[in-house]
């Protein structure tokens, strides 16, 4: 499977991180030096290896349902770029 | 003072001989003297710092101190400190300031550290030699042309050169280790899920995890004591009851058995550091240890494994730095998809945003199975070979990294030649295991080697026992850099 | 050609935790902008997510209610896409390996009963919401709504109609809150709708090409944007079109749906186990704990109600609409007795239900709670009062003037049941319409009811109806 310039301009898109005409060619050429290392695994037979999520193969804990945490509005906004009446501002939103 | 062990400084605090005041601003001293050159710390406030000391001061003239207190200690700028600005080494988080501290610097406050100030480090820790950062590169202590490491590297050079007492890093692919090896220091990544990753800026959630970078393995036997614990916070920490991770630092190693995988003493490995590794374990077999050899046959697989992994992760992980709720906005768009993407494309650097495009690539409609599902499956299998290998042996070793530090912008260019110095230290975090990387000698540009040591799960008091007593037999890790 | 329906529905449903699913924040409703939306709400860098484990046990609850297999582990996974109210750029949600498996649920169309399949129900979080109110131009974002848990039912594509859709909706709401692992509250989108609508040639066995018709708040609107919707896929596909497979909205101002303009893209959401969060591994002894305290579900209450008190199939239907009724019209009944419970019942379901519609107050509400309906249904039992005169206790009752006893004792409203008293107030009204009563002993018998109104007025309505009907009779007979 090799990487095309479509592909790169869609994985960009998706991931939300614009990418200039002329940045396309040069990241191919990246991406598919990496893809090229990341083939290896192929060459390799996996059937009936269940795969590995986490190191330790353990149970979710489960926390008790308890309010633990208080209103901090203020201090967390003041890190935000733009708020007005409590709310997180944004570019238009179209549904 | 500046050379002197955790242990001996504690004892002089403990004793008035000094001031964690004092202590503390000779370190702050030093920092403004030296970090121009090498750029080791991302963010320093001594005013904050200061303050911390004549807490931990008080504490110890109300006869209240424990073995950390009034120790100024650097922290990897990927722990979020509250008040403290934390940029994982990224523009898009220059100018976060934290609301809040990780489990990491709680355990550390609590112990009356003082939290000397921020580590640079590569971006969102995806890199091997700290060029990846926003803040610029970091350069080893041993030779300003050579890169430190990473991407752990600030921390590393800082306690190289002096600047800090210890530190702390995090470790997601080796993070930890091959800083260690290539600035001449001593480093353990933990079993994955002892140090609690709340708080920790998250790259590779599966594979992160936090562990100290000091001068010494009993330096960081004492520090781990303190990183160490449970956290209901983090739903992947493990629930064990508290361990002293120095009580074993003084057992003779007599009949210790040493594994030594064949694939790391293989095709790659540099001759000079390869003398060293084995000079070492010379000095293990007059310590009383053997030597078996092992296999973990699927070694070359954790470089691909782990570059379809972690940038998984990482896509999902980087996702929140959307431009909403903190962190950077691009200045000009011309709406809400125009924003994010400026914002992310502004915001990342190269490296940050390649791992992303993988790990989106990875993950996608189409390719998930070929990549993702594959990799975790491969992830087991490389994670078997440690079990089988640790049938025969109590540790293995080997070399942190095939080779001495490189130069700078001598990789930063190739990406895959990057990953491929990784290959040694990849599959610990793969599997979980405990691992660690001490001082052993010198390669033929007079740049430090490092010798790894990995220990099977939660056998963390084990392999700090191995690298205590070769350093009570060698004094490489005495060894310092003259920084000019 | 004959079309059919074809609707399978994705019911959200807000579980009723105190603590939201992945943090500690607070999930009560109504909260000023972002004051319930902690540090790992927002995604601050370095946060991570803990399972709520009153989440875990009422999603477990739901599934052994509708006889679903309840996974004994189950994975959380990431479903990514980027949303200004989606925090992390991702949501938790469960994908290949959801906590409850298939089961089924009987619904009651008309008297139809129909059992729809469910195909599974998952647990995920919620997302925060976008204010679209003009802040110059710009979307202002909440996040209090973020991280509340939620279950998602998803049914088979098993209903035929709008009907059967809204009463599948109206079976999995009241169920819900049979089970109180869900306040039900539509208006402030604690039970939410998404309907997967499509239609195929009669007699067909392929599915036709879906839509997904979201933000069905209310059992109106689902039906409306149905029944709208299979219009529209009609027209389309009469005229020789294709359906576009799409997510729609229904305004309801309009009462049409419309493409989501943000949804037009295809969607590659990159789901992946999440690796902050193991897989959630139940025990027998938790799954059996839980099946302990379920209550006693609508199918059951409702067969109970018709042989325990010979109510109709109908009434113990409505009576068993919603929890709230049920235990309403029991108290009622325990308090009165069986041998009364039809009375119970059309109290239960007429008047008091049309006050409450009326007043738009939900029955745990009532001004009227049910021990003091019981008095009065204890009144007409006794034959202290006829029923009519009872409709003005209530409405006494209502206006809060009291209870039953004290109502009828200020306003004298006992019945009289004193023949003699009764046959006296009778000769008064003979002797003063002679003419009226020459009339009906001649034969004009539609004058009867002249005299019983008369008896009534004098009486204020307090005579014994029957006492009085049969004394009447035979006074005017001679």
């Amino acid at each position: 499977m090799s990487l095309t310039e479509a592909d790169v301009k869609r994985m960009a898109h998706l991931a939300r991180i614009e990418i200039e005409e002329q940045e396309v060619a040069p990241m191919l050429a990246q991406l598919s030096n990496i893809m090229g290392l990341v083939e290896q695994m192929q060459a390799v037979n996996t059937d009936g290896v269940a795969p590995m999520a986490h190191a330790q193969d353990l149970s979710l804990r489960l926390r008790e349902d308890r309010v633990t945490e208080q209103d901090q509005h203020a201090a967390f906004q003041a890190l935000a770029p733009q708020v007005e009446a409590g709310l997180y501002l944004v570019p238009k939103v179209i549904e | 003072m500046i050379n002197n062990s955790l242990k001996e400084l504690s004892a002089a605090l403990a004793a008035k001989k000094i001031s964690s005041r004092e202590l503390t601003q000779a370190f702050l001293d030093r920092i403004a003297q030296l970090n121009p050159v090498l750029n080791a710390f991302i963010t320093v406030d001594a005013e904050k710092s200061l303050a911390q000391a004549d807490a931990a001061d008080k504490r110890i003239g109300q006869g209240q101190a424990g073995p950390l207190t009034g120790i100024p200690i650097a922290q990897k700028d990927i722990f979020c400190a509250k008040g403290w600005r934390t940029t994982c080494g990224s523009k898009i988080l220059a100018n976060f300031t934290a609301p809040y501290d990780a489990q990491v610097i709680e355990r550390f406050d609590a112990a009356g550290a003082v939290n000397l100030g921020k580590t640079n480090m590569d971006e969102f820790a995806m890199g091997s030699s700290n060029e990846t950062s926003h803040f610029g590169p970091v350069k080893n202590p041993w030779d300003p042309l050579a890169v430190p490491g990473g991407s752990s590297g600030g921390s590393a050079a800082a306690v190289a050169a002096r600047l800090a007492p210890a530190a702390t890093g995090t470790d997601t692919g080796g993070s930890i280790r091959q800083p260690a090896a290539l600035t001449g220091i001593s480093g353990i990544k933990p079993t994955y899920g002892v140090v609690s990753r709340y708080g920790m800026i998250a790259f590779a959630s599966s594979l992160d995890q936090g562990g100290p970078m000091a001068k010494s393995a009993e330096d960081c036997a004492l520090l781990l004591n303190t990183m160490a614990g449970f956290d209901t916070r983090d739903s992947t920490s493990l629930d064990r009851p508290p361990e002293d991770y120095t009580r074993d630092l003084a057992q003779p190693l007599k009949g210790l058995k040493i594994g030594l995988p064949k694939e790391y003493f293989a095709e790659g490995l540099a001759p000079d550091v390869a003398q060293a590794v084995e000079t070492a374990l010379a000095e293990y077999k007059k310590l009383g240890a053997q030597t078996v050899e092992v296999s973990l046959p699927n070694t070359q697989l954790s470089i691909p494994v782990y570059y379809v992994l972690a940038p998984a992760e990482a896509s999902s992980n980087l996702s929140r730095y959307d431009g909403v709720r903190y962190g950077y906005r691009a200045p000009e768009y011309t709406d809400l998809m125009d924003m994010y993407k400026k914002t992310r494309a502004q915001g990342f650097g190269a490296e940050v945003k390649r791992r992303i495009l993988i790990g989106t690539y990875v993950l996608s409609a189409g390719y998930y199975d070929a990549y993702y599902l594959k990799a975790q499956k491969l992830r087991r299998l490389i994670a078997q070979d440690f079990t089988e290998a640790f049938k025969q042996c109590d540790v293995i070793m080997g070399p942190t990294a095939p080779t001495t530090a490189f130069n700078l912008g001598e990789k930063s260019d190739d990406p895959v030649s990057m990953y491929l110095s990784d290959i040694y230290t990849i599959a610990v975090n793969l599997a979980g295991l405990p691992g660690m990387s001490i001082p052993a000698g010198f390669g033929a540009n007079g740049r430090p080697v490092g010798l790894q040591i990995i220990g099977n799960y939660f056998a963390e008091a084990k392999m700090l026992n191995v690298a205590h007593q070769y350093q009570l037999a060698t004094d490489w890790h005495l060894r310092a850099p003259q920084v000019v | 050609m004959e079309w059919e329906t074809v609707i399978g529905l994705e019911i959200h449903a807000q579980l009723s935790t105190t603590s939201k699913i992945f943090s500690g924040a607070a999930t009560a409703y109504g909260a000023a902008p972002n004051t319930q939306a902690c540090a790992v709400d927002i995604a601050l860098p370095g946060v991570l997510p803990v399972m709520n484990k009153g989440a875990v046990e009422r999603a477990i609850k739901f599934g052994l209610a509708i006889g679903a297999n309840i996974n004994r582990e189950s994975v959380f996974a990431r479903k990514n896409y980027f949303y200004p109210d989606l925090p992390k750029g991702y949501q938790i949600s469960q994908y290949e390996l959801p906590i409850v498996g298939k089961g089924d649920i009987t619904i009651q169309v008309g008297d139809q009963e129909k059992v729809v399949g469910i195909t599974r129900a998952h647990l995920e979080e919620d997302a925060g919401k976008s204010l679209h109110e003009d802040f110059h131009g710009m979307t202002g974002v909440d996040l209090n709504r973020a991280s509340t848990p939620l279950l998602e039912i998803v049914s088979e594509p098993d209903m035929r109609s709008s009907a059967e859709a809204v009463a599948y909706a109206k079976t999995m709401h009241s169920l819900v809150q049979y089970l109180d692992i869900c306040d039900g509250n539509m208006q402030e989108g604690s039970f939410r709708c998404d309907a997967n609508v499509s239609v195929r040639p009669k007699g067909t066995e392929k599915f036709g090409t879906r839509c997904e018709i979201k933000n069905l708040n209310s059992f109106r609107f689902l039906e409306r944007a149905i029944e709208y919707e299979v219009v529209r896929q009609i027209d389309i596909l009469e005229s020789g079109g294709k359906i576009a497979q799409e997510t729609r909205l229904y305004d309801s101002d309009k009462d049409e749906t419309r493409a989501m303009r943000s949804k037009e893209e295809a969607f590659d959401y990159r789901y992946f186990p999440d690796p902050d969060l193991l897989p959630m591994k139940l025990s027998a002894e938790m799954i059996a704990e839980i099946q302990k305290t379920l209550p006693e579900l609508p199918d059951a209450k409702r067969r109970r109600f018709i042989q325990q008190y010979g109510l109709s199939s109908y009434d113990a239907a409505v009576l068993t609409a919603t929890k709230a009724m049920a235990a309403y019209f029991e108290n009622v009944v325990n308090s009165v007795g069986a041998p009364n419970a039809k009375t119970a019942a059309n109290w239960v379901m007429g008047d008091l239900a049309g006050v409450l519609k009326r007043d738009s107050l939900e029955i745990t509400h009532s001004p009227v709670p049910a021990d003091k309906l019981a008095g009065l249904v204890a009144r007409i039992a006794d034959n202290t009062i006829s029923g009519k005169i009872a409709k003005e206790v209530f409405e006494a009752m209502w206006n809060g003037e009291g209870d039953a006893d004290a109502i009828i004792e200020s306003k004298g409203l006992k019945q009289i049941t004193d023949s003699g008293a009764i046959e006296k107030i009778i000769d008064g009204i003979i002797a003063a319409n002679p003419e009226q009563l020459a009339q009906y002993r001649s034969g004009k018998d539609k004058l009867f009811s002249f005299f019983v109104g008369q008896a009534m007025k004098a009486t204020q309505g307090k005579a014994n109806p029957q006492q009085l009907h049969d004394l009447l009779k035979k006074k005017l007979a001679g």
